[in-house]
């Protein structure tokens, strides 16, 4: 059996094991909070006005197994776990699974949009960037980079936000516009989308742009050193053609192992930005059931993130191997 | 007399770095006749890799050919001055790979490593097909491949159908740098640049790599340029020598000529230096006083002077001696020779 | 080699080769104009976390409904020929229908500004009773309100504020980076200098740590503090949940330089030659990756920095009435509130220039580090 295949087996026979330890921390941390559901609950009536008596509290209590020990509570979310069943949500009285999958839709798109945008724009820049140091074109865009990371998502969000709104009197918020929030899919629909999905994209999109951009550059810059481009130089093959062939294709290697990444931050989009811009991510969702102590609702996302980083991991590792052939084909990978 | 394949006229390549200018190459002459081969021997730091990426206009900025001329003989066509072409444009490109090719220092890591040295020929011949085959249909896949397999078999790789996919660090040393002979000659070169081609492969194959060459070269008429710090590989393979030290030429005139009577002080302290069997034992080395000067620090007058025993005190500290004929085909500069014939400022 | 360290050094050359490790990376460094500039940016705001109250203006907590949303009061140098400090005063009008005061700048009504007034009273570094500050108005009428950055829905003065949160956000960034290389190089170097179980247990947990997705494990831990902990408290809590996370990375980088450099020829030497197991460690192999675990660690706060500010603006970091930027950034998620009084984005300005700081210097420092780079 090809050494590649072994090593995948073997990650993946790791898996079940991996994901129930993580299903004790998450649910650990889940619970940490002092309180329960109904502690938040039942301040959040009271500072609305409302009340509620303490033998209501008792029987939502039982009713929701919240007076069993913990241990048990734990156990009864992983008997349903096996069955597929994740849970009900205790604030929206819904399944998880339903909630989950109407927001995942979205937030896939979204961050597939800005996966895209990122690199589009970040590997031609880096690459020009390697080839043309110190050119104006270089500094322009290393200070555009620089500024781009330093600049937190959410901060951006709101600078956009505000320009949009005090120069133009657009209110960005959402992803869609009023009329089509709750409106069937029709072709209306996914304009309205796209005109109001290109914001968050671009927040989102930015830093990592930056990022990408000066990592390839640096990396590219490292591999324009090499003999083996000399070589190529020597043998006659045009600049941009021996650049992309050679030296980018091994910068990228790298780079291209990180895809993997991407897969746990397609289902979670990103937290503070989709909460600042009143997305219907999963991200908001997860914040509120952390806060108020939704534990199902809150261990099945992150447990599902968790999952996704696994895998994600792991395709991220079997690239790297499929792309540069000296970690294939060299026996026992470490 | 035939006409020169490359002639190097007076060649400056300096290097403008932040902490100041560099004189890489300064004034370096000579030239090479078809089927030749012409050795630059010299310690590091002389230049002579310079030189060679000169030739080609592969020199990485912050260097830059500065003066000079480079003339390449294109079978009938008149010579061309490689130094007035763009290092980017097409007409160097055609004449990279095709006319003059290279065989670099370090095959491992000369060969990209996540292509197969197949592919990496093969991409030669594809790239400068209509130079060694003007007309005619174009290459298909197995003709290329069976062309890069007979290359392989004419520079001894034995196995060449497997080794054509293989990586070239699944290759031996041996192995790898005849795969990068082969793919040097793969588009019949009139002038082949081996830059320290022995260097890092041990002696056995080494002496296997000369005659590898030695045998290329007699067959194909290459003319060499054969760049090395190992005087005896010069005795093997060159028939012309050029000496230089810290970018400047020493001495050069035919291989009996610079081993049998050399005229620079330099070139006999070299000469002294390598170990012989026949002096009786306990004996010291000789070697040459003092070290390579910092490139930055470069002394005035003639580059040698701090070291050389014969130094002229007054003279070679102040002025430049000009290359002049020591012999019928041997050139010198030093003041020992010609007192009166120094280099202007 | 007694001929050459007894000789004074004399050209340029003599000077790099004697010259220690530490002096050659300042003089690397000295060559990046940008990482200097920022290296003094981040000096001049670390002076300010020395002492905030003494450059702030009011007092950052005292609030007042009137005098809410006044306008920045730009500073200027000038009057006329000659320097003397001045800022535009303020006229307040209330508004009819609302019953709020409005207030706008009135650039014909001049205050002068003056330097060492007397304002609130404070502890000078937490000790010496004081009241002096660098800044203060000297109005005709005896009014001394000061705002420089206009003021926030409850009248604090944004100016002091931001003073007092820069204390806060830069010293979280620090000390959660400090936490994270100690627990980094410790842990690491166990790891890659013993190998065997400690290094499987440990890269175990450092796999274990890596695969939680960081978001929400934070989100998760500082919610879970109490609601009623001082803010020293949630402080110490937020700096250790933060560096609880980041330390993986440089575990892991430090543990492979270990493993890299058992094998190296100079640590067989140093072995060859009877050198203790601790004074190879110390003297021989940290030194040579140490400077690039500084230039590591440096561009390791400007992320602390930006988590810290993110959870705070999301409620559930440093939480009022302790002041961050994060804190203060929490004023500004109401996009209409934004657009009346835009100066309240300007903690965002600050972070983004704190961070654009960290990185530059950790940048250069990286590069002057590195010693096989030009």
């Amino acid at each position: 059996m090809a050494p590649m295949t072994r090593y995948v087996l073997k990650r993946l026979v790791l898996l079940p094991a991996l994901l129930f330890l993580f299903s004790v921390v998450v649910f650990a941390i889940v619970q940490a909070p002092p309180g329960d559901f109904l502690t938040t609950y039942v301040a959040t009536l009271a500072s609305s006005g409302s009340s509620i008596s303490a033998e209501q509290v008792d029987a939502l209590r039982r009713e929701y197994g919240l007076d069993r020990p913990i241990w048990v509570q734990y156990l009864r979310w992983m008997e349903n776990l096996a069955k597929g069943n994740l849970g009900l949500s205790l604030e929206y009285q819904r399944p998880n699974a339903e909630l989950i999958g109407e927001r995942l839709l979205l937030t896939m798109i979204l961050a597939l949009l800005s996966f895209v945008l990122t690199w589009i724009i970040a590997i031609p820049a880096g690459i020009y960037s390697a080839m043309h140091p110190r050119s104006a074109v270089d500094y322009v865009l290393t200070m555009v980079n620089y500024v781009g990371v330093a600049t937190p998502n959410f901060m951006l969000a709101l600078i956009l936000m505000w320009g949009a709104f005090a120069y133009f009197g657009v209110s960005v918020t959402g992803l869609f516009s009023p009329d089509f929030v709750e409106a069937p899919w029709s072709v209306a629909r996914v304009v309205d989308l796209l005109k109001h999905v290109w914001l968050p994209a671009v927040v989102l999109g930015v830093a990592g742009t930056a990022r990408l951009t000066r990592v390839m550059r640096a990396n590219l810059l490292d591999e324009l050193n090499k003999p083996y481009v000399t070589t190529a130089r020597a043998k006659g093959l045009p600049e941009w053609r021996l650049v992309v062939r050679y030296p980018a294709r091994l910068a990228l290697n790298p780079l291209v192992s990180t895809i993997g990444w991407y897969l746990p931050a397609l289902f979670s989009g990103s937290l503070i930005v989709a909460t600042v811009m009143n997305l219907p991510n999963i991200g908001p969702l997860l914040l509120r059931a952390l806060i108020n102590q939704d534990m199902y609702l809150a261990g099945s996302i992150l447990l599902i993130y968790c999952f996704l980083t696994i895998v994600g991991t792991l395709i991220s590792d079997v690239l790297l191997a499929w792309l540069d052939p000296r970690i294939r084909l060299e026996t026992g990978i470490r | 007399m035939t006409t020169p394949v490359l002639q190097v006229k007076d060649l400056r390549v300096h290097f403008f770095l932040d902490e100041g200018l560099v004189r890489a190459v300064d004034g370096v002459s000579f030239d090479v006749h078809p089927g030749q081969v012409v050795g630059i021997v010299g310690e590091s730091g002389c230049g002579k890799s310079v030189t060679m990426k000169a030739i080609l206009q592969i020199v990485e900025p912050p260097g830059r050919i500065v003066g000079g001329q480079i003339l390449f003989q294109k079978d009938s066509a008149p010579a061309v001055d490689l130094t007035r072409l763009s290092p980017k444009c097409a007409e160097l490109r055609a004449i990279r790979g095709a006319e003059i090719a290279l065989i670099p220092q370090e095959p491992m890591a000369a060969f990209s490593p996540v292509h197969s040295v197949g592919a990496q020929i093969i991409e030669a011949l594809r790239l400068h097909e209509r130079q060694w085959r003007p007309t005619g249909p174009r290459l298909t896949r197995s003709e290329a491949r069976s062309m890069t397999v007979d290359l392989f078999r004419s520079v001894g790789i034995s196995m060449p159908d497997e080794r054509v996919d293989a990586y070239s660090w699944q290759l031996s040393g041996g192995l790898r740098q005849r795969a990068m002979i082969a793919m040097a000659l793969s588009c019949r070169p009139r002038l082949l640049i081996a830059d320290e081609p022995t260097t890092a492969i041990d002696v056995t194959t080494q002496a296997q790599i000369l005659n590898l060459l030695r045998e290329l070269q007699r067959r194909h008429g290459t003319a060499i340029v054969f760049i090395t710090h190992d005087l005896g590989v010069i005795a093997q393979m060159a028939h012309y020598v050029v000496v230089m030290y810290l970018g400047r030429v020493m001495e050069q005139g035919s291989v009996e000529q610079i081993f049998h009577a050399p005229k620079h002080p330099y070139t006999q302290a070299l000469l002294k230096s390598i170990p012989s069997v026949n002096v009786a034992p306990r004996t010291l080395l000789p070697t040459i006083a003092g070290s390579i000067p910092h490139p930055l620090g470069r002394p005035g007058g003639c580059p040698f002077h701090p070291r050389c025993p014969d130094a002229i005190p007054g003279v070679c500290a102040e002025r430049v001696p000009a290359l002049r004929p020591v012999g019928p085909t041997q050139l010198a500069s030093c003041f020992l020779y010609h007192r009166d014939e120094a280099v202007e400022p | 080699m007694s001929v050459l360290a007894s000789a004074t050094p004399v050209t340029a050359e003599d000077r790099v080769s004697v010259a220690s490790n530490w002096r050659l990376v300042w003089w690397r460094f000295r060559k990046h104009r940008l990482a200097l500039v920022s290296a003094l940016v981040l000096l001049a705001l670390y002076v300010v976390v020395l002492c905030p109250d003494f450059f702030s203006t009011q007092d950052p907590e005292a609030t007042e409904a009137r005098l809410a949303f006044i306008p920045v009061q730009r500073l200027r140098v000038f009057e006329g020929r000659h320097a003397s400090p001045w800022v535009p005063d303020v006229v307040g009008k209330r508004n009819p229908t609302t019953l709020r005061m409005e207030w706008r700048v009135d650039e014909s009504r001049k205050i002068p500004v003056r330097f060492f007034v007397t304002g609130y009273p404070y502890h000078l570094l937490g000790i010496v009773p004081t009241r002096i500050h660098l800044l203060g108005a000297a109005a005709a009428d005896g009014r001394d309100r000061l705002h420089l950055l206009g003021t926030d829905r409850l009248g604090r003065d944004q100016w002091s504020r931001l003073v007092h949160g820069t204390r806060t956000s830069m010293t979280i960034g620090l000390t959660a980076v400090t936490f994270s290389v100690v627990l980094g190089v410790l842990l690491g170097g166990i790891s890659g200098y013993y190998g065997g179980a400690a290094d499987a247990v440990i890269q175990r947990l450092i796999e274990l740590l890596q695969s939680l997705p960081t978001i929400p494990i934070w989100l998760a831990l500082t919610a879970a503090l109490p609601r009623d902990w001082s803010p020293q408290q949630v402080f110490f809590a937020i700096t250790v949940i933060l560096s609880l996370v980041g330390w993986t990375t440089l575990g892991r980088e430090v543990r492979g330089r270990f493993l890299a450099l058992r094998e190296e020829d100079f640590v067989l030497a140093a072995e060859l030659a009877g050198a203790s197991r601790r004074r190879i460690i110390v003297r021989h192999m940290v030194p040579t990756f140490l400077s690039h675990i500084i230039a590591t660690s440096t561009l390791a706060i400007p992320a602390m920095i930006i988590n810290e500010t993110s959870l705070s603006f999301l409620g559930l970091g440093i939480r009022p009435p302790a002041i961050s930027w994060g804190v203060l950034l929490q004023e500004a998620q109401n996009i209409q509130t934004v657009a009346l009084a835009p100066w309240l984005l300007v903690p965002g300005a600050v972070v983004i220039l704190s961070v654009l700081a960290f990185n530059l210097v950790g940048d250069g420092l990286r590069d002057a580090a590195d010693p096989y780079s030009q």
